[in-house]
């Protein structure tokens, strides 16, 4: 099955379009950084304090942000997840002014939810958010009176299991009825009826927090933008060296093109950038030059036998060429990364969005950034030489490469 | 060629065996198959839930004691030699930029002395910079080059202590490493998987622990105010006034009037752990380093039926008097409980930390999550996969099973890679196995593409393998030798999770020229060597 057999498109005719297309989705990109007085960050990069909880019913965004706004200094945001896969689960953010509040402010925010929604002054643990230990101390005693003799090791299997059933999907941390842990090897109804005396079911589960330092934060956001700058500049030079100056230049900008649009739907989509998200960008990074190498590579290898053919026609032969592939391998990458996208569940959110946005602007920058870029050099040389004529002392030695009529699109 | 063909193919069966075998061990049954994976490939804290911890050491504080103790035998040396002086203080800077600007200031020794204090203090405290201020008065600073080795060895030490410290616990995994580039931040990261309760956590490393033993001067007060109005409402020089921690007994308030510069600190300290005399009453032993040993050897000679406090970050855990001369062991006799004892041997243990930590960054991952993370992700990639395998088998027909059985045995060189570097698996790795995956099916594409290309051109199928996979090979080392370049910056100025992605991605790369190049080409041979005369290839 081939879907291009030897086409021939005249890519590059289309460029301008393409580059306006191109220059309106920067330009908007840019504009809505700026409208909302620059990029929305998520906790890593902040700093902060994010907690993701899990309700047993939609969740009461104004009722927990009240409560929290009582307690917790600073801006809070209560945001729901519209992910299908994450019903129910709610992201409450408070700002951390400094370093030494970090220890203070989880403990906070959980006491508020318990007084909120749990019941504390029952006296009992709540077992959704009990740790293993915790359970395991509160329920040593009670269960050696209720005539259920277990050793140390047991007991602490005991609760691992219990726990693990209540971790795993579809509970995911949230039991709502004790009875639904009979279905755990090894519980019987007498557990049951000590779980029931000592512990009490909240309707909410903590299921991460995260608390990151603001200068903490704003160190590794400088750090991640210094080293995919370095990273692309060493590609720079390497592209350089292996073809002509412009080429690197060309690719780079192709590359800084598609990270620039991305980070601008994520601004115009309101989407926080964390640290998932900048492995997204240098992983579409890699990708976008990737996809501009194999075709400057064709062109390379065309310009060896197509020496007296505009650079123009060059370049469309190498996107012909190489269209079966990149329609192929973006296509497929495409088809991963849309799984992800779909399936991969709240996490991997804002990285495969990343990446769904980067392969598609990532495939066509190559062929309408950075091929006209090397084209509009080359061009641009080409006509100031003739502008300037053939000089004598430089014509003989011009007329001694075997690119004559133009000298400046040699390859090496 | 046959026998180049044999030769290559016993080269990928090794590598392949050798990738098994990281990866799933000798399995002898399934149960076995499924812990020896689990053991092999560690998932990491996003993935798999537990606590994340970043932490400052408090370097200053290092450098601090370590101008105490020169102030300390400064005046010792000063008295011995007859040489007078009016004050001898250090300033007290609270943050880790400002560690190298800890000065001790020296003042009012008078100028017909001068020479010999200049000798002594060179000849005693070489480590130390002096510098005239006036005639009577000096300040001292440490060398560059021992602050550089003081401040290293502080947070290697807080490295190790932590570590100790979390081991005592019995925590099977954890991970204790310095973190931040070239240690200059005096950052440690602590990762511990499968840990549920941060407060726990925090509770194992102890948050700032500064442990001193100092003199009690007088004490127990009721309250401060008591304390103060015993000495006239002014305190005597160089001490001062510490509650102790309540013990449960209902006492009350405990004030007690201690000495500001400790005998001993948490440096000198060892070990310790509680004990029973024998009279079957709790105590708790202790040893001594040589230096702390000689030290408080001296002191308590001196202060025999003297008082002395265990002061953990300004507060008091424990007052002991001194019976006797303590050298490099000791114990403290006549606590109440087991649990008494225990705790003060866990807080003379716990005051080891050289130097004080603050907390930067905690994150605890709900197992929940990471087992739902894994669930879905986990899915979602086989469903990508999936996809990916069937596209490929459409569209390339029988060369397309030389691509996919290329793309296993990349993925299985990368797991293995994981287990052999016993590296874990987190998102950003993942990231980078992803674009791995890209890559190698672009490879892949890239070849089959070429030979289609030559095969229309009118070549014969032998010729048109080796021109597409000849003139594949160059476009395929410049995209991958790019992506080394960008790998190489990547991990020299990222930092955590940018590291990982670009040392995932590098394995991947070369995985992937090997698997593409390589073991396709090999493949490809094994076809094309049976039939020297194929007319069409099933491409």
């Amino acid at each position: 099955m081939e879907l291009f057999k030897s086409t021939n498109f005249d890519f590059l005719r289309w460029k301008w379009p393409f580059i306006g297309a191109s220059l309106v989705l920067s330009a908007a990109g840019i504009l809505s950084i700026v409208v909302h007085g620059g990029l929305k960050y998520g906790i890593d990069f902040k700093g902060g304090a994010l907690m993701t909880v899990k309700f047993a019913y939609p969740p009461p965004d104004d009722k927990i942000r009240s409560a929290m706004s009582q307690k917790v200094k600073g801006e809070i945001s209560v945001q729901d997840f519209t992910d299908p896969a994450s019903v129910n689960e709610v992201a409450i953010g408070t700002e951390l002014q400094e370093e030494k509040l970090l220890n203070v402010n989880r403990q906070t925010m959980a006491d508020v939810l318990t007084a909120t929604f749990g019941q504390p002054s029952s006296g009992k643990l709540d077992f959704n958010n009990a740790s293993t230990q915790q359970l395991i101390d509160r329920l040593r005693d009670p269960l050696a009176r209720a005539g259920v003799a277990l050793s140390q090791p047991q007991l602490e299997k005991l609760v691992g299991d219990i726990l693990n059933f209540r971790n795993t999907p579809p509970r995911s941390g949230l039991v709502t009825d004790f009875t639904q842990l009979s279905a755990v090897p090894g519980v019987n109804p007498a557990i049951i009826n000590t779980l029931k005396q000592e512990c009490y079911l909240a309707p909410f589960n903590i299921r991460n927090v995260e608390m990151v330092g603001p200068k903490v934060g704003a160190e590794l956001r400088n750090k991640a933008v210094l080293a995919t700058l370095y990273a692309l500049a060493g590609m720079l030079v390497y592209i350089a060296f292996r073809f002509e100056w412009i080429y690197g230049l060309g690719a780079v900008i192709a590359c800084f093109h598609d990270t620039i649009i991305t980070i601008g739907l994520f601004s115009l989509f309101n989407k926080d950038i964390d640290m998932t998200v900048i492995a997204a960008l240098l992983t579409l990074v890699g990708y976008s030059m990737n996809d501009t190498i194999v075709i400057f590579d064709r062109i390379r290898e065309n310009l060896k036998f197509m020496r007296r053919e505009p650079l123009e026609v060059v370049m469309n032969r190498a996107v012909n060429q190489t269209l079966s592939r990149t329609v192929m391998t973006s296509g497929l990458t495409f088809l991963t990364v849309i799984a992800l996208f779909i399936w991969g569940g709240p996490v991997l959110h804002g990285f495969s969005f990343a990446l769904v946005c980067g392969i598609i602007v990532g495939t066509y920058s190559s062929v309408f950034v950075a091929s006209p870029i090397v084209l509009f050099w080359h061009n641009y040389a080409d006509a100031r030489k003739r502008r300037t004529g053939p000089a004598p002392a430089v014509a003989p030695a011009q007329r001694a490469e075997p690119v004559r009529n133009r000298p400046t699109r040699a390859a090496k | 060629m046959q026998k180049n063909l044999t030769a290559r193919s016993v080269i990928i069966i090794v590598i392949i065996l050798v990738c098994a075998f990281g990866i799933i061990g000798f399995p002898k049954s399934t149960a076995d198959l499924k812990k020896n994976w689990d053991n092999n490939i560690r998932l990491g804290l996003d993935l798999k839930g537990g606590s994340h911890l970043v932490l400052q050491v408090q370097v200053q504080d290092a450098v601090k004691a370590e101008a105490d103790i020169v102030i300390n035998r400064l005046k010792e040396d000063l008295k011995k030699q007859n040489i007078s002086w009016t004050s001898i203080d250090r300033n007290d800077p609270q943050r880790v930029e400002e560690a190298d600007d800890v000065t001790i200031t020296i003042k009012g020794v008078p100028a017909t002395q001068s020479s010999a204090f200049r000798n002594l203090v060179n000849e005693r405290d070489s480590d130390w910079v002096l510098t005239t201020l006036n005639s009577t008065d000096y300040s001292m600073k440490m060398k560059p080059s021992q602050l550089v080795d003081l401040k290293r060895d502080t947070v290697e030490r807080t490295v190790q202590t932590i570590g100790n410290r979390i081991d005592q616990y019995g925590l099977a995994e954890k991970s204790v490493q310095q973190y931040g580039r070239a240690g200059d931040q005096y950052q440690v990261l602590v990762q511990l998987p499968g840990v549920d309760d941060p407060a726990r956590v925090k509770e194992l490393i102890g948050t700032a622990a500064v442990l001193e033993v100092t003199d009690v001067k007088d004490g127990p007060f009721p309250t401060r105010d008591a304390g103060l109005s015993a000495h006239g409402g002014v305190l005597p020089l160089n001490t001062k006034l510490v509650k102790a921690l309540p013990r449960g007994g209902g006492e009350g308030e405990q004030w007690y009037l201690v000495g500001r510069s400790p005998v001993i600190t948490g440096r000198d300290m060892r070990n310790a752990r509680s004990g029973q005399d024998e009279f079957r009453k709790w105590e708790t032993n202790f040893s001594l380093s040589q230096d702390g040993g000689k030290l408080f050897g001296q002191y308590t000679e001196r202060n025999i039926g003297n008082r002395l406090a265990v002061v953990l970050d300004n507060s008091i855990v424990s007052v002991a008097t001194i019976q006797s001369k303590i050298e490099d062991s000791g114990r403290i006799t006549g606590l109440g409980s087991d649990e008494e004892a225990t705790d003060l041997a866990r807080y003379l243990r716990s005051g080891s930390l050289p130097a004080s930590v603050v907390y930067l960054e905690e994150r605890s991952v709900g197992p929940s999550l990471g087992a739902d993370s894994i669930h879905q992700g986990f899915a979602a990639g086989i469903a990508g996969l999936i996809g990916v395998v069937a596209v490929m088998l459409v569209y390339y027909k029988r060369s397309g099973v030389n691509a996919v059985l290329a793309l296993i045995l990349n993925a299985v060189i990368l797991l293995a890679a994981v287990s052999y570097f016993h590296a874990a698996l987190t998102l950003p790795g993942i990231a980078g196995i992803i674009l791995t995956i890209g890559m190698a099916v672009d490879s892949n594409v890239l070849i089959f593409e070429r030979i289609r290309e030559e095969l229309r051109a009118g070549k014969a199928v032998v010729a048109a393998v080796d021109a597409g996979f000849s003139k594949a090979f160059l476009t395929i080392v410049d995209t991958h030798v790019t992506t080394v370049v960008s790998c190489a910056f990547l991990f020299l100025f990222g930092e955590g999770p940018v590291q990982g992605f670009a040392i995932t991605l590098v394995i991947g790369l070369l995985a992937n020229v090997f698997t593409a190049v390589f073991v396709s080409r090999t493949i490809f041979s094994y076809e094309l060597a049976g039939h020297r005369q194929m007319e069409a290839l099933s491409i």
